[in-house]
């Protein structure tokens, strides 16, 4: 394609022509289309990257439009499924690019269908997941830009497997009381700020760039004024599960993952059934006709004692107005059987 | 006790004595988070045989989730 588009990109030195066609040759993949995968999706496709692919198991709400910079009112309006809206707008800016968007939950089947990638991104609102999808990165030996942010405050770091720690030589487990925008909230400029130094590690690494990569994990709080970085070389551990020498990768065993989760951001819990059986939205909106409000292709929307349900084709709801776990998997057997 | 913790000079009762147990002080030590004690980074079993003195300077970086 030669209508100037990626000029300014080219001009710039670092990239010039040859990192800009390393760029159209690659696939990125982004996991979570929320605030910060709305961000990378949108530069990462302006930038030309070939092809990009987008995974979300949630649909738009009015509460995302403060930060989720891919959606309309629109799309909130009629409960878009995610991904679903972000290709669509993906396509309106880059009618070139190569999108594969999928509405549903990662597990290392889908992760599989994604290869080759060149460079996994991390735009996730929970750490079970993320610590799949390091497991995954550090297996396939794909560098995986870890990137988060609640209130005002964020942060990032680029993990190259093999060279730099992963995840799960930082954490060491999966954390269960971090701050979520739940409690905390959140604001654009957090999001941009994390966003902006995961593309440009992006850009970096996809345009033959590695040499630029920053190495360290950063930090920020803009509304504080604070910013920091810090070399994490040290912490890297030889007999870590996910990146040593004898990993075994624990995450990857899909089963040990709990089918019950409280969601980030909202007074709501996502269930997930043990058995993936898709469910027929048909059947459930004929069935339940005087609860429903809303259907589309990807899912339901119920009314039920106080409780809105949403209920998706691949067989997980969301029940809000619940925070119970426990009540919130009875009123999924009522509603869904099972 | 005075020491800098994220660039602010603080008191810190002298019955904290490690950085393990300066992370509990401030209600901090079940997130996950790296500490860097005078620009170098402490690994865990570190944290907790760190000990403090006067006028070290501390980072402390917490991870979070959301996004």
């Amino acid at each position: 394609m030669n209508d100037g588009r990626y000029s300014r990109q080219e001009l710039f030195a670092p990239i010039g022509k040859k990192g800009q066609q390393s760029i159209e040759q690659k696939h990125a993949v982004i996991i979570g289309a929320g605030a910060l995968g709305s961000s990378m999706a949108e530069t990462l496709v302006r930038a030309g990257v070939g092809a990009v692919s987008i995974v979300d198991r949630d649909y738009v709400e009015h509460s995302n439009l403060n930060r989720q910079q891919l959606y309309t009112e629109l799309d909130a309006d009629n409960s878009t499924a995610k991904a679903a809206a972000a290709e669509a707008r993906l396509l309106d800016i880059n009618r070139h690019a190569d999108i594969k968007a999928v509405v549903g939950e990662v597990d290392p089947s889908l992760l599989e269908s994604f290869l080759p990638a060149d460079i996994i991104i991390d735009a996730l609102d929970n750490f079970e997941t993320r610590m799949l999808v390091n497991d995954f990165a550090c297996r396939q030996q794909i560098p995986f830009v870890y990137g988060a942010c609640v209130g005002s405050y964020g942060l990032t770091y680029t993990i190259l497997p093999g060279d730099t720690p992963c995840l799960h030589c930082l954490m060491e487990d999966i954390p269960m009381d971090g701050e979520t925008c739940d409690t905390a909230g959140i604001i654009a400029p957090a999001v941009q700020m994390v966003s902006a130094h995961q593309a440009a590690e992006a850009l970096k690494l996809l345009s033959g760039n590695e040499k630029d990569l920053r190495r360290t994990l950063l930090s920020f709080d803009v509304w504080k004024n604070e910013h920091r970085t810090m070399n994490l070389d040290k912490l890297k551990k030889q007999d870590c599960t996910s990146c040593g020498t004898k990993a075994d990768y624990p995450y990857l065993q899909w089963e040990s993952r709990s089918s019950l989760e409280t969601l980030c951001g909202r007074d709501a819990v996502q269930i997930r059934p043990a058995k993936t059986a898709e469910a027929s939205l048909g059947r459930l909106k004929e069935q339940h006709e005087r609860l429903v409000r809303k259907s589309n292709s990807h899912l339901l929307v119920m009314e039920w004692e106080e409780k809105r349900i949403v209920l998706f084709a691949d067989g997980r709801a969301i029940i809000h107005g619940e925070t119970d776990k426990a009540k919130a998997r009875k009123i999924y057997h009522q509603i869904v059987g099972g | 006790m005075k020491l800098t913790i994220n660039g602010e000079e603080q008191q810190i009762p002298e019955t904290v004595e490690s950085v393990e147990q300066l992370l509990a002080h401030f209600n901090v030590a079940h997130k996950k988070s790296v500490v860097e004690k005078n620009g170098e980074i402490l690994t865990k079993p570190e944290q907790k045989e760190s000990l403090l003195n006067e006028n070290d300077r501390l980072e402390i970086v917490h991870f979070v989730g959301g996004g």
